[in-house]
């Protein structure tokens, strides 16, 4: 620190401040990278301990099949990032991504509309869940836990109403299974999903930290009263976070279905605490203002990786679920750990 | 005659319980600096966040260059040319400086949906070049100290080349030469016709910076006079309808008190190298320095907030382990932060609940439920000591004026019963009234057998009120005065200077 004059008026070039900060951010920097860094390394760790305790879990078809299986909760987990970000919480994933599942099969199967409108309309109807939940929330101020718990409910009652609580078969919708189970890149044999799933993890990524979109989701999630004075229009873009938290809701719902060749009314729900999970473990906090994307993915696919582990380890379904339990602990425990005390 | 630039005519405006305006008028001339000073909840940051579109007044009219506007959101005020500094630090602390600064106003690229952050942060940078400002646009505001954080405020208005900017307590938290500094900026923009109104309780400032001043008193104008010719103590009694008592020094303490506190070695790996000082009962030990000398980082070292890498506390000649604030508070030490809003309050609790929360133990009947009466008769015991102003202790603490909620925070630390008081910055924001009783506060529970430190940016306040004076620059202790050694040019001298050797122990 240079002496500074502090009894003559100084001019209005005199530093208004001391420079401490060069330090802060240097260390804010590392922080964000050890972070990545740390949840990376975890899911390193994991895949080495279960390779070692068990000679087939390192095969290529029993990765894909991991990847396979973390294609969807990832997904619905890279939607709610943003929401999570901003402060916000979503329950309504998991229902609602079968709400879009059978929707996607009315129009598909009981429609017979073409493969790609259907598709389209399947994922809008997830968005439109989005879309109620943001005005309830922005416009009619209902807390978004309570919002999205009703909107739980309502997907879930409608999803049975409408398909008359029997699954919707796509056997005589052409190329519809393709979307997860086929493999775009010839000669490697990587299912669909799992490339959907990398794509959005990208788009996604460019998105929060890049858009305006994603720089209001921190803003809002920093501070909501601070980023309201300062004239962002901070109902408008809740609306459209959620809304897009419900586009990959419906792309969940459409590979979901892909995958089974069906819309299954009755599963689902439980899909939206395993996507939190994987938010939360991939180092985003849930009083917002903080995230990352690839921390999302990587989440994901630490809850794909153990509960996909455990089982070749031929650990009884109950006991995986206590684990993965254990698992968020253990992640958001270490998480405050490194951030210290005043995280 | 220069042009009229704001015309507030006749405004009033009443929340729940509370008339916060009635009837004020005031205007503001191109190139004029316009001081709106009054006491604590006198309605001084009301008007200015109806001037900014946050508040809509009920009655009267706002008009800008001579016409009649409608502000309805803060957006209208920005397009109107209108930008505020907020009393209460208002910046997201998650997001960067630069991103702070521009939030909203964000150059777009790829089809206006992605932020162009590199000339967010070039733009950031050609601003603070501008003001002389030594912060690194993509820092963290969460990583910022408070003053660090003011100036960033205080960029975010200049940033819009606004022709009207209120500034609501800008100095609050800025050192004397970050304030001079503030001072040749304001001369800047006077000079190229924009009209600034400004609120300060540092009423020594008016003289430097104003050129007219308006008083307010209990949401109604008292009156306007020119700056050249108000004095002081006119604007004083102007504000709280009395007379007060001037400056004194504090009578010298008796030699022989017992240490109550004692700090040895203390060291932080960021800052803080051998602190050494004792604190003695019924002693009040001042801290001064200046920003970033490392006075917050010792209270919070020795209050467990922070992580320490060397050093030894004792109490009452009792080594003690501190690690946590809850641990200090059991041991008898308060910390008042100098950050109200993060670590003082909850914002959305009531007056009462706030008071009595970090002693609600002795608030509970034997089935262990809170006694709502014994709550509701401690809170108005202190709402009345400390004259809070607010319509009931039921008041959710973030609709008090800025003032009031420091008077809380003192409350809920007083309702707690600690031998060792450490106060940052008490009196940031608050008006001299009010000033003047928590001086008297303070001397009253050093009187009662308190050890209390208080640390102060303001010197004549350490001057007056602290029995010695440490002083810190650098993260070390470079002097401890007795009060009668002690005068401004000292304390500075230690302040801006390491003295050869390394700190001085007391
Ligand atoms: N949103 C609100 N809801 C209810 N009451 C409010 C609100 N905002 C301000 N008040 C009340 O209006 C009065 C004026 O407050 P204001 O913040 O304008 O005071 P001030 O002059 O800026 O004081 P200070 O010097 O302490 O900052 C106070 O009594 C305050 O409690
Ligand atoms: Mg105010």
């Amino acid at each position: 620190m240079r002496d500074v004059d502090a009894t003559g008026p100084a001019p209005a070039s005199e530093a208004l401040t001391a420079p401490e900060h060069v330090r802060t951010t240097r260390v804010g920097v590392l922080r964000r990278q050890l972070q990545q860094f740390l949840a990376f390394a975890s899911l390193i760790a994991l895949i080495l301990f279960f390779s070692i305790a068990d000679d087939n879990f390192l095969t290529w078809s029993n990765i894909t099949g991991i990847l396979l299986s973390t294609a969807v909760i990832g997904i619905l987990a890279l939607g709610t990032t943003f929401v999570i970000v901003s402060g916000g919480i979503e329950l309504s994933l998991g229902t609602g991504m079968t709400l879009a599942a059978v929707m996607t099969g009315v129009f598909l199967t009981n429609l017979g509309w073409p493969l790609l409108l259907g598709v389209v309309a399947g994922i809008l109807s997830g968005a439109a869940m989005g879309l109620i939940n943001g005005l309830n929330i922005a416009v009619l101020r209902i807390p978004p836990f309570i919002a999205t718990l009703a909107m739980m409910l309502i997907a879930q009652g409608l999803a049975l109403v409408i398909s008359g609580t029997a699954p919707i078969y796509f056997t005589d919708v052409p190329g519809f299974t393709d979307i997860s189970q086929g493999e775009l890149i010839p000669g490697v044999d990587l299912p669909n999903a799992v490339l959907i799933l990398f794509a959005l993890t990208a788009l996604g990524a460019i998105v929060l930290r890049k858009s305006l979109l994603g720089r209001y989701a921190f803003a809002i999630g920093s501070n909501e009263e601070a980023a309201d004075i300062s004239g962002i229009d901070v109902r408008r873009w809740k609306i459209l976070i959620y809304t897009l938290s419900g586009v990959f809701m419906g792309i969940a719902g459409v590979v979901l279905a892909a995958r089974l060749n069906s819309a299954q009314p009755a599963l689902g729900l439980g899909y939206e605490l395993q996507a939190i999970a994987a938010v939360v473990i991939g180092g985003t906090s849930l009083q917002g203002g903080k995230g990352s994307i690839v921390g999302t993915l990587i989440g994901a696919l630490i809850v794909g990786t153990v509960t996909n582990g455990l089982r070749i380890m031929s650990i009884p379904q109950e006991w995986q679920t206590v684990i993965i339990g254990l698992v968020i602990l253990v992640a958001v425990y270490t998480d405050n750990l490194r951030r210290g005390r005043d995280g | 005659m220069n042009a009229q630039l704001v015309r507030v005519d006749g405004v009033s405006k009443t929340f729940p319980g509370v008339r916060a305006l009635s009837d004020v008028s005031l205007t503001l001339d191109a190139g004029e600096v316009h001081a709106l000073v009054g006491e604590n909840g006198a309605g001084k940051s009301t008007l200015m966040k109806i001037l900014a579109g946050i508040h809509h007044q009920d009655e009267g009219t706002v008009a800008i260059d001579g016409r009649v506007v409608e502000i309805d959101s803060p957006t209208a005020a920005q397009d109107l040319g209108i930008s505020i500094i907020h009393q209460e630090l208002s910046l997201m602390p998650d997001l960067t400086i630069a991103e702070n600064i521009f939030i909203g106003r964000e150059r777009r690229r790829g089809f206006g949906l992605f932020v162009d952050d590199a000339d967010l942060n070039r733009r950031a940078r050609e601003l603070f070049d501008h003001l002389g400002i030594a912060l690194d646009p993509r820092a963290k505001v969460g990583s910022l100290l408070v003053a660090q954080q003011q100036v960033v405020e205080i960029a975010k208005a200049l940033s819009f080349d606004a022709r009207i900017i209120i500034m609501d307590e800008p100095t609050a938290a800025l050192t004397e030469s970050e304030t001079h500094a503030l001072f040749g900026l304001i001369g800047d923009l006077k000079r190229h016709g924009t009209g600034i109104i400004y609120i300060s309780h540092r009423l020594e400032e008016l003289a430097a910076v104003a050129d007219r001043i308006t008083v307010l008193r209990d949401g109604a104008c008292v009156g306007t006079l020119a700056a050249r010719d108000a004095d002081l103590r006119q604007v004083v009694s102007m504000m709280v309808g009395r007379q007060l008592r001037g400056q004194t020094r504090p009578p010298s303490l008796p030699g022989d008190l017992p240490t109550v506190l004692e700090v040895r070695g203390l060291s932080t790996k960021s800052l803080l190298k051998d602190v050494s000082f004792s604190l003695r009962r019924g002693e009040i030990l001042g801290f001064a320095g200046l920003m970033g000398a490392g006075r917050t980082e010792v209270a919070r070292a020795i209050c467990g907030a922070d992580r320490t890498d060397g050093g030894e506390i004792f109490l009452s000649g009792r080594r003690v382990r501190v690690s946590s604030p809850a641990d200090a508070a059991r041991l008898g030490i308060g910390y008042l932060s100098e950050d109200r809003k993060r670590f003082g309050l909850m914002l959305d609790q009531d007056v009462a609940f706030n008071i009595v929360a970090s002693d609600l133990r002795r608030h509970v009947n034997a089935a262990g439920l809170v006694r709502d009466d014994q709550v509701r008769q401690t809170a108005r015991r202190y709402v009345e000591t400390l004259s809070i102003r607010t319509p009931s202790i039921r008041q959710r603490t973030k609709h008090l004026s800025g003032g009031n909620q420091q008077k809380v925070v003192i409350a809920k630390w007083l309702a707690r019963d600690c031998e060792v008081l450490i106060f940052d910055e008490p009196t940031r924001g608050i008006d001299v009234g009010a000033k003047e009783e928590i001086y008297s506060l303070l001397r009253t529970l050093a009187d009662e057998g308190k050890a209390i430190i208080m640390i102060s940016s303001e010197l004549p306040e350490v001057l007056r009120m602290a029995d010695r004076i440490a002083v810190m620059c650098e993260g070390r202790l470079t002097a401890v005065l007795d009060n009668a050694d002690a005068d401004q040019e000292t304390i500075m001298t230690h302040a801006t200077k390491l003295v050869p050797g390394g700190g001085v122990a007391a």
